[in-house]
């Protein structure tokens, strides 16, 4: 049954893909953003469009599905969400879910309502036998892209200046100003890096999750998940819960599939009856 | 002297617009269109509406010396703004006939309002067997799912198929096509085994792997249909097409709507419907292409023609009783029948449900397009649940 396991490492690397971006802005900069699902779908969209209507390759418009996202949450950040900072959660809450429903309005205005499909590269399509396993190219690329994010996201997050500056300026603002670091900025960078990956997880999951206007509230709730099973204190935490949770949900779902979605929602349950800051976090 | 003939001048013009004004409200036979526009089931608003102006701009908009004016509401799919936007356009816009009604539940919701206010309502997209019961109003040019699935059934055991695992969205739409499959495909001997996948399931891959070790010898699947692309996707990535289990299901997991998207995935998928934009007829062919032509190149689907002959049903069931509404309408629609871009139909005055051809298709390229070529048919098929109970 390692091709159940395989499957299962996959769908949670695609599940942390999404959710990274949200564990960055949520976790390290402690802003509710019920918006990232919106970020996830600018960057889907941004792919179908440029390999439906321009026929780009796909590996080309991924650095766009990353970018494209990126700018608009640069530009989002620097407009609306730096004056949420000081402002209590629930206003965020509010906010960013108010975001989410003109995101989808505006997408459904734009581009209709239908599912967006787009077509893989021959060469990622299929599967291989390897060592018995049969194993999805693919779900093998998605998990080789997703190693590379989180090992370089952790070594940015823990050996930059940037990662250091950035732990400071979250954990203390006024003292962080003071040895003069520029906090605005670096929110503003690591809101965009968050967007930014939100739209390459989008992108990434089109093929499997599938694309349309609702995307942002269909998913919303496996992000929150990811993130609160993991807890928000650092990148490692949301990557093995993704991968937990991944890998349970796919196994519960061929094992048990009466009980179909509801073995991740207890393994949350129980993870946070256990861990109440998640499992990798330290207590408040 | 002359101001009093100003006045009454005046008067009597006044008195004529209101009369004329009465008499023409009389004369106008409104239609509501009640239909979702926008949010996910926008696809079928937006075919049913195409293909209902396409029938008016087609047929003229007067009917039995009564002009035909459709009012078009969006119920954004959800059944208490279907309820709220029925008893408005009963009550203010004195409709004589609703209509449209894309899933069942937005059917259901008003169901008490056309029975109250003696309303025909035509169904023309909402497909759970019932729902003609919930009114004696209710009448439907679409079809059902048991209506689609029963042959199916019958089909797949004619034809060397042993064994089946149905794989269905669990919602009432897949139970049912899974409960009227699975009943009349072991009813001939056939072997069935169930999977239900929650309605928001973003990945197939552990039901598709049981389906792998199940080695059936074919998969019948209900999803709905924007869900139908990524399944088909993941049947084929894991390599299911190649182990020769077949892909089998009512249509609308290769709805002609977005079939041509999926790409070659779907080649080959084994569906039963009562239409395909491929349907061999001049009927038809004039039906598509027309309909195409008004809608910058989009494809009818089974939803577009489930409109277009509500609104036949409408024109002629009018035609016969003079243009009254009401009681008479509801009488003349029973039994009437007509050659559609479908085939013939007719609806069956003791169910007000349509009877019509059922037909095999297999997604093949056609000039290089992908259509559900058509090449069995099962003629003048009743909805089975209620044929069987009123045996």
């Amino acid at each position: 049954m390692l091709t159940i396991l395989f499957d299962g490492i996959a769908y949670g690397m695609l599940l942390f893909v999404l959710a990274c971006g949200l564990a960055v802005t949520l976790g390290l900069m402690n802003f509710v953003n019920l918006a990232h699902g919106a970020f996830a779908m600018a960057g889907g969209y941004v792919t179908a469009v440029l390999m439906n209507r321009y026929g780009m390759p796909f590996l080309a418009t991924l650095p766009l599905a990353f970018i494209v996202p990126a700018l608009a949450g640069l530009v989002l950040e620097r407009t609306l969400y730096r004056q949420l900072y000081a402002r209590s959660h629930l206003d965020q809450v509010l906010f960013s879910i108010g975001l989410v429903f003109m995101a989808v309005a505006a997408v459904d205005y734009a581009m209709g309502s239908q599912q967006q499909l787009i077509q893989l590269p021959s060469w990622l399509q299929g599967r291989v036998d390897l060592f018995g396993i049969q194993v999805g190219l693919y779900r093998s690329f998605i998990i080789a892209v997703c190693g590379i994010l989180v090992v370089a996201l952790q070594l940015v997050l823990t050996r930059t200046r940037f990662g250091s500056r950035l732990r400071a300026a979250v954990d203390d603002p006024r003292v962080a100003r003071g040895l003069g670091i520029n906090v605005s900025l670096i929110f503003a960078a690591t809101f965009a890096v968050g967007s930014g990956l939100a739209g390459l997880g989008g992108a990434l999951g089109a093929e499997i999750l599938g694309l349309d206007p609702t995307f942002p509230l269909k998913f919303m709730i496996y992000f929150l998940i990811v993130v609160t099973v993991g807890g928000t204190t650092s990148i490692t935490g949301p990557f093995l819960a993704s991968l937990i949770l991944g890998i349970a949900d796919v196994a519960g779902k061929y094992y048990v599939p009466s009980l179909g979605a509801f073995v991740i929602y207890t393994l949350m349950i129980v993870v946070l009856i256990l861990r109440p800051q998640g499992l990798f976090a330290r207590a408040r | 002297m002359r101001r009093r003939t100003v006045l009454s001048a005046a008067g009597a013009a006044l008195a004529m617009l209101a009369l004329g004004g009465a008499a023409s409200a009389q004369e106008a036979m409104r239609i509501g269109l009640i239909l979702p526009m926008t949010g996910p089931f926008a696809s079928t608003g937006r075919q049913i509406e195409a293909a209902v102006k396409l029938y008016m701009q087609q047929n003229g908009d007067t009917v039995a010396g009564k002009k035909v004016q459709l009012i078009v509401k969006d119920d954004t799919g959800v059944a208490d703004v279907t309820k709220r936007l029925a008893q408005e356009l009963i009550v203010n816009d004195k409709v004589g006939v609703i209509a449209g009604f894309g899933l069942t539940p937005l059917a259901l919701a008003p169901a008490p309002l056309a029975t109250q206010a003696k309303v025909p309502a035509v169904v023309m997209a909402a497909a759970t067997a019932t729902i003609t019961e919930a009114s004696p109003y209710i009448v439907r040019t679409s079809f059902t799912l048991p209506q689609a699935t029963v042959p199916l059934a019958e089909w797949a055991s004619a034809n060397g198929i042993k064994k089946v695992v149905t794989l269905v969205s669990d919602y009432g739409p897949g139970i049912d096509a899974e409960k009227a499959f699975s009943g009349a495909f072991s009813a001939k001997g056939g072997q069935v085994e169930s999977l239900r996948v929650p309605l928001a399931n973003p990945d197939f891959s552990p039901f598709l792997q049981k389906v792998a070790d199940a080695k059936p010898d074919a998969l019948f699947v209900f999803v709905p249909s924007g869900v139908g692309a990524q399944f088909m996707k993941q049947f084929v990535e894991r390599g299911l097409d190649k182990s020769g289990i077949k892909l089998i299901g009512p249509g609308d997991v290769t709805d002609d709507d977005i079939l041509n998207g999926m790409g070659d995935v779907a080649l080959g998928a084994i569906t039963t419907q009562h239409y395909s934009t491929a349907h061999d007829s001049p009927e038809n062919k004039a039906f598509v292409e027309a309909f195409k032509k008004a809608n910058n190149g989009m494809r009818p689907n089974f939803m577009a023609v489930g409109g277009y002959d509500g609104m036949h049903l409408i024109y002629e069931g009018l035609k016969k009783t003079g243009g009254a509404g009401g009681e008479a309408l509801i009488t003349a629609m029973k039994g009437l029948s007509w050659t559609s871009p479908r085939g013939p139909v007719a609806i069956d005055p003791q169910t007000r449900d349509i009877v019509q051809n059922i037909y095999v298709r297999k997604v093949e390229r056609v000039n290089g397009e992908l259509y559900n070529v058509e090449f069995a048919t099962i003629p003048n098929v009743k909805d089975p649940v209620k044929a069987a109970k009123s045996n």
